[in-house]
């Protein structure tokens, strides 16, 4: 019965099938395979990737739950805990970008608070290609419609993020959002089956046929044709969602449930074997029972469908009617469907008939584990090695051309279509380095982030990871936060190409060192291969959100000038390093060379460095150095003052004048402080073995740096605020004739 | 005194009002549960911000079917005090409680900002506490905040004060770019004739503690307190303090089965 082609559409080979046939103890069928194919696909079984991932650290002093889990969880101290996770939408965006992005918001949502947690925050990774093409305009506008239609009503502010643009995403749009949830402590749920004889209750929306088989999509590549997919993907309702929440909340708060989990990908199927396999127990269903959104439905489309908005929960018997009366009362379905068991089975009924009768273990634990063949790419040497171009004559030109790529110019076009403000918390709105939100009569606050270059990861993947936490804590420091957890989106090509597993590898171990060195554990993430079409791969992109604690939200920096006359100091170290900047990327078209440079323990006293000037209200504006350099970086602080604050900068720095301007060496940081403050600060940076010095002063319309007694870059400030304003929405702007 | 926040199932900024009136405000502040027909004695309703039955038809137009609306009406037609906010707005405006209607944005998109508004009549219930032509930053978060009116209502809003509050720049200049939604007159807030009943886009629940980037917003509530005050005389005021705040990200028990 089960033929060639049947195992093609399955994305499953005749290994894989042999060893279902062993485990099953016969042949599989039809139900039972697709249930297989889709918990072995590379999106719920990580299959290529798990060897790889065991290297990230997963326990530290913060941690309450590693990997394993709908999402990661962590102390803050106060009886509270943070619950955090990023997933990718990638493949569903490119094909329908609104629904696409909205579902990969409701999904995350569901990971937070089906453990216990009220999502308190969003970000959002997005990559799309230039956008000088109006497919990739059009699936930008989608994505970010999308994110903020659901995101919006569902009422969780979007509080921060990155938007990179780049030709290597045209086919291959990433979408990547991270939620922050804030829970009790001791009032955490989990992915449990236990107590047999307990109640398997099937609440939120109703099942239909969409979405069937989207797991078993975002695990292939594309090729030409991708509009016969559209099926795959779900549709979001935001509004039923946000019912879920508060009506799972509730029923959390009165203690009536053992165990949930949301119906993600694979819906049904990983739900309930997932939750059994976790208790060590069994289920037993009736799919009769579930509720069902149109006729006909047979037992393989609902066991597959990925109906958004639907959870699992496993209660005592007892306990059932009241929990159906809290669904009731906002107006959701929750059914009693089954029964937990002891055998390890899970077995479904349809009809008064037994159609799937499976081993939960054999689907959850035991999908294979590839440690696939890598290489190094051919490209490898060719692009590590280049001349560097002469400098151009008219460095303010180069200033303006900078400040207006997109992938350096403001996002507001994209993150004022996003609630930002909801729930009265956001102390720090987006743009800045990192996001801050207060807690509720607490002292501390908690801040977030997202980061990943993947053009430095192209050009070395390894470095490119490290380069990627590195930043992201740098970001954090700068709003005076201690980074305490890690989650992270590992976003490849085809993982069965050796070059692109080698990426892979060579980008994990990266981000592995790069956690261990900073102690900060990784609680959980997501991996998304075959980001390709036509053969095509994206650049490897890792994306990492990190959680930080701040210990007094009063002494958050500002991101922008506040002031006229006070002194700008540097920390850290100008290097002569272009490669792979943004600078050669847009003035000289090169996507060359090697990323700059990164030194742990460098990093690790700078980051400290700056936590202390903040913690001792030594700064009021801290910003620190990425893409773009130290002009972009100065540039952004003066875009970021209420006032447009101008800055006159001196440098003497023995290297090439474009490398000190937009060159992207790591380790630095802008601090801003009043001159009676500035001594303090570079005796505290000299204690922490931090090169500090004063480079120059705010004030004035104009953006003034000078190198070596020649006045390099010279321009008011609403000349380039307006450039790097206006970049993004110039693109959408109907033109007016 | 006390209020009442309705809580619409949509409602996303029920808890974020409920805590301002309560904790910052320290107001005896109660939630009114959508289906229950009861307004439990409140002094005052506001309806709060969000989607309230999700919004996929126009913004409130499901909404004004409900139990709790039909108790408004009743509530606001005896000369209750009625303060709608965002979503609420919509809401009285699709009830009848306001005169006009709401296009979407002019520029199509959801818009999430700091806005600048400006008192147009401080003689009001909800105004009182600023001074007449004093500038509010607040923030808006909307995607149909496009205030429409035929011209002679628009006259008569005009002609009868009843133009509460109306987009500006910083200067308290009326300006094309500061009315940013495309609101004819720059309506950012208005109130019926009777002038109990007040509909603003703009979210003064958000601008009403200084670690969030203003406290304007909390003119608008402490004006309310003060009318309520002065009509109530001086009767002893019920003290309240600050309740779990740390864990009011975690939903207190509403409404009743």
């Amino acid at each position: 019965m089960i033929d060639e082609k049947i195992l093609a559409d399955h994305n499953l080979t005749h290994e894989e099938y042999d060893h279902i046939v062993r485990l099953v103890g016969r042949e599989p069928n039809l139900t039972e395979l697709g249930i297989f194919s889709v918990m072995w696909s590379e999106h719920c079984g990580y299959k290529s990737s798990k060897v790889y991932l065991k290297k990230f650290p997963t326990k530290g002093k913060y941690v309450i739950q590693g990997p394993g889990e709908n999402a990661g969880v962590l102390d803050i101290g106060d009886g509270l805990a943070v619950v955090f996770k990023i997933e990718s939408h990638n493949h569903p965006s490119y094909i329908e970008p609104y629904q696409g992005a909205a579902t990969g918001v409701g999904g995350i949502l569901r990971d937070i608070f089906t453990m216990g947690a009220r999502p308190v925050a969003v970000l959002d990774s997005l990559r799309f290609g230039p956008l000088d093409n109006p497919k990739n305009r059009a699936i930008t506008d989608g994505v970010v419609s999308g994110i903020s239609g659901y995101g919006n009503s569902f009422g969780v502010p979007t509080v921060g993020g990155e938007a990179y643009f780049h030709e290597c995403y045209a086919q291959n749009p990433l979408v990547n959002v991270c939620c922050v949830g804030l829970a009790e402590k001791d009032k955490l749920f989990f992915a449990r089956a236990q107590g047999v004889g307990n109640a398997v209750i099937y609440v939120g929306a109703k099942t239909g046929r969409d979405g069937i088989h989207g797991a078993t999509m975002a695990s292939a590549e594309f090729g030409k044709e991708t509009e016969h997919k559209r099926p795959n993907v779900q549709v979001g309702d935001p509004f039923k969602e946000k019912l879920l929440l508060e009506a799972c909340l509730e029923a959390m708060a009165k203690n009536l449930i053992v165990g949930i989990q949301d119906m993600g990908a694979a819906g049904l199927t990983c739900s309930t074997t997932e939750m059994a396999a976790k208790a060590g127990t069994g289920m037993e269903i009736n799919l009769d029972l579930v509720p069902q959104r149109e006729a006909g439905m047979n037992p393989y489309e609902i066991m597959l469908s990925e109906s958004q908005e639907r959870m699992l929960i496993v209660a005592e018997p007892e306990k059932v009617k009241e929990l159906q009366q809290i669904f009731n009362k906002w107006d959701l379905d929750a059914v009693v469907i089954g029964r937990v068991t002891d055998d390890g089975q899970l077995k479904a009924y349809f009809h008064g008939e037994l159609v799937i009768d499976i081993p939960v273990k054999a689907v959850v634990d035991l999908c294979p584990a590839y440690r696939r063949p890598t290489k190094v790419p051919s490209f490898i040497r060719k692009i590590s090695r280049f001349h560097l171009p002469e400098i151009l004559s008219d460095l303010n030109e180069v200033f303006l051309k900078l400040l207006s790529s997109p992938t350096i110019a403001d996002k507001e076009w994209v993150f004022r279509q996003y609630d930002h403000m909801v729930q009265v918390n956001t102390m720090v709105l987006p743009g800045a380095d990192s996001a801050v939100l207060r807690l509720k009569g607490l002292k501390k606050g908690l801040a977030m982030t997202l980061d990943g270059n993947s053009l430095y990861t192209f050009l070395n993947p390894e470095r490119g990871g490290q380069i990627a936490v590195a930043e992201a804590c740098r970001n954090l420091a700068c709003v005076g936060a201690v980074p305490i957890g890690v989650t992270n989106c590992l976003n490849f090509g085809n993982p069965e190409k050796p070059e692109v597993m080698w990426q892979f590898k060579e980008a994990v171990e990266g981000i592995a060192e790069a956690c261990r060195q900073f102690d900060i554990p990784v609680t959980g993430g997501n991996v998304s291969f075959y980001n390709e079409t036509e053969g095509k791969s994206i650049y490897p992109t890792p994306v990492l959100g990190i959680v930080g604690l701040v210990e007094d939200t009063s002494t958050v920096p500002s991101p922008g000038f506040l002031a006229a006359g006070e002194a700008i100091v540097l920390l850290g170290e100008n290097k002569e390093e272009l490669g792979g900047s943004e600078y050669l990327r847009v003035i000289f078209n090169l996507e060359k060379g090697q990323p700059p440079a990164l030194d742990f323990d460098l990093e690790k006293h700078l980051l400290e460095c700056c936590r202390q000037v903040i913690r001792q209200k030594l700064i009021r504006t801290a910003h620190d150095l990425s893409e773009g350099g130290l002009a972009v970086a100065l540039a952004e602080c003066s875009f970021h003052s209420p006032k447009k604050i101008g800055f006159e900068v001196k440098l003497t720095d023995p290297i090439r004048t474009d490398a000190l301007l937009f060159g992207e060496s790591q380790s630095r940081i802008i601090l801003v402080a009043k001159e009676k403050n500035v001594k303090k600060i570079l005796a505290l940076a000299r204690k922490l073995k931090v090169k500090a010095r004063v480079i120059g002063k705010t004030g004035g319309r104009k953006m003034v740096i000078w190198h070596r007694k020649k006045k390099v870059v010279d321009q008011p400030v609403d000349l380039g605020y307006n450039a790097w304003k206006n970049a993004i929405p110039n693109y959408f702007e109907v033109k007016k004739d | 005194m006390k209020f009442g926040v309705v809580v619409f199932p949509g409602s996303n900024c029920d808890y974020d009002t409920f805590h301002v009136l309560q904790n910052i405000m320290g107001q005896e502040t109660v939630f009114l549960w959508h289906k229950d027909p009861n307004l439990k004695n409140v002094d005052w309703v506001v309806l709060p911000g969000g989607f309230s039955y999700g919004d996929y038809l126009r913004s409130g137009a499901i909404a004004r079917f409900s139990p709790i609306m039909t108790e408004v009406k009743k509530f606001a037609q005896a000369g209750g005090l009625v303060l709608g906010i965002c979503n609420g707005f919509q809401i009285l405006l699709e009830a009848g409680l306001l005169p006009g209607g709401m296009l979407r944005n002019k520029n199509l998109k959801f818009l999430c900002q700091h806005v600048y508004i400006r008192i147009e009549n401080n003689k009001t219930a909800f105004s009182n506490a600023g001074k007449k032509g004093q500038v509010l930053k607040i923030p808006i978060a909307h995607f149909d905040g496009n205030y429409y009116a035929p011209p002679d209502l628009l006259a008569e809003l005009e002609k009868n004060n009843q133009i509460v509050f109306r987009y500006c720049d910083e200067q308290g200049q009326m300006t094309e770019e500061a009315n940013v939604n495309g609101s004819l007159h720059s309506i950012a807030g208005l109130m019926n004739k009777e002038g109990n009943v007040c509909g603003m886009m703009p979210h003064p629940e958000r601008a009403s503690e200084k670690i969030l980037g203003s406290e304007d917003g909390k003119i608008i509530f402490q004006s309310m307190i003060n009318y309520l005050e002065k009509k109530m005389g001086t009767r002893k005021k019920k003290k309240v303090t600050a309740t779990r705040p740390a864990i009011s990200s975690l939903p207190p028990i509403i409404g009743s089965f």
